[in-house]
């Protein structure tokens, strides 16, 4: 009597997929893990420019955006295509960065405040003009720590 | 009794919610992590100050950007490309030419002595300069500093800077300060 009997029929066995959603599954909690659901619409075309010594931010939380550029093409015809600043949902003027500064630094826990750092979103074809003065008014509102938003890359062209 | 037992759920299913739900979060996911460099800026001065801090030519690096996009460093014209190496010749002094910034000894806890050079990188640039420039600008003076760190943390420890354990980091640190300061920009050539 042999222990490793021969399929009757000859056929292949179904291969089981009862394991299948455990892959799935997997899968699944990876990208629950590492998903960022996009907080909000972007008003002005933002392409950053790119730089070999960026580096990466380490807290998340601690960062708020400031996003300039000309606005998308679809909005071309209502606002021009002059440089523009976003804040939160909708268009800006350099007077409210300090408003929109005071905002974030009380949505931080006290303890943490001075480490909050504006990451600037600018086009790389923007004139430093509108960012000169968003600087500006960053240092009026005593918010020192900047980043530029960029993306690595390993050469510059 | 003898039960049979519950007969099992049939879990086939299963694996299309699953699918159903990865596929949602694999279309709503970005996975960009936002890098950039990381800069302070100066505190806002009430009062424009009449009095100037002096600091001696030869330790400032004169960096001028106009609304042309050209670089203009210590009165010559160059190329962006060139800047790395122009301003690692300056932080570093290595020859102690008399143009080049001077150098101090100073005392640092855990090394003693060393010889710090004085160094002020100062840049302007046009309001009509384009942002992709100045970060060019930019990221090639930081650039600068990190491989003369990285140079200073070879022949003292033997490992790049971002390997040294904090205190080390704080020693070259003192040794080559990153001194980046912005002048108020020009307005001549905005378009």
């Amino acid at each position: 009597m042999s222990k490793f009997k021969k399929n009757k029929s000859g056929e292949q066995p179904a291969i089981s997929t009862a394991s299948l959603p455990d892959i799935v599954f997997m899968l699944l909690f990876f990208f629950m893990v590492t998903t960022v659901m996009r907080e909000q619409d972007l008003l002005v075309k933002v392409s950053p420019p790119e730089a070999t010594e960026a580096e990466k931010i380490d807290r998340k939380d601690l960062v708020s955006y400031i996003y300039i550029g000309s606005p998308i093409e679809k909005l071309k015809a209502t606002y021009g295509s002059a440089p523009r600043i976003q804040l939160n949902d909708q268009f800006a003027t350099k007077e409210q960065i300090a408003e929109y500064v005071e905002v974030e630094r009380q949505k931080i826990n006290e303890a943490e405040r001075p480490l909050i750092t504006f990451s600037l979103k600018v086009d790389k074809d923007c004139e430093m003009g509108v960012v000169t003065d968003v600087k500006q008014e960053l240092r009026k509102a005593q918010a020192l720590k900047i980043n530029y938003s960029s993306r690595k890359t390993d050469k510059i062209k | 009794m003898a039960r049979r037992g519950l007969p099992e759920i049939n879990a086939g299913s299963m694996a299309d919610i699953a699918f159903l739900l990865l596929i949602f979060f694999l279309v709503t996911t970005t996975m960009d992590v936002d890098k950039g460099l990381l800069r302070k800026l100066p505190p806002p001065v009430d009062e424009p100050q009449n009095e100037d801090i002096k600091i001696k030519q030869r330790n400032i690096l004169e960096i001028l950007i106009n609304a042309n996009d050209q670089l203009l460093v210590e009165s010559d014209y160059i190329q962006v490309t060139q800047l790395r190496e122009k301003a690692k010749e300056f932080i570093v002094n290595p020859r102690d030419r008399e143009d080049m910034p001077e150098k101090e000894a100073k005392d640092i806890t855990g090394v003693g002595n060393v010889m710090v050079s004085k160094q002020v990188v100062s840049l302007q640039n046009d309001r009509g300069t384009s942002y992709g420039m100045y970060i060019k600008v930019q990221n090639e003076l930081i650039a600068a500093y990190n491989e003369v760190r990285d140079e200073e943390s070879k022949k003292r420890f033997g490992k790049v800077f971002k390997d040294l354990n904090e205190d080390q980091q704080k020693i070259i640190k003192e040794i080559y300060p990153q001194r980046i300061s912005e002048a108020e920009p020009k307005n001549i050539g905005t378009k």
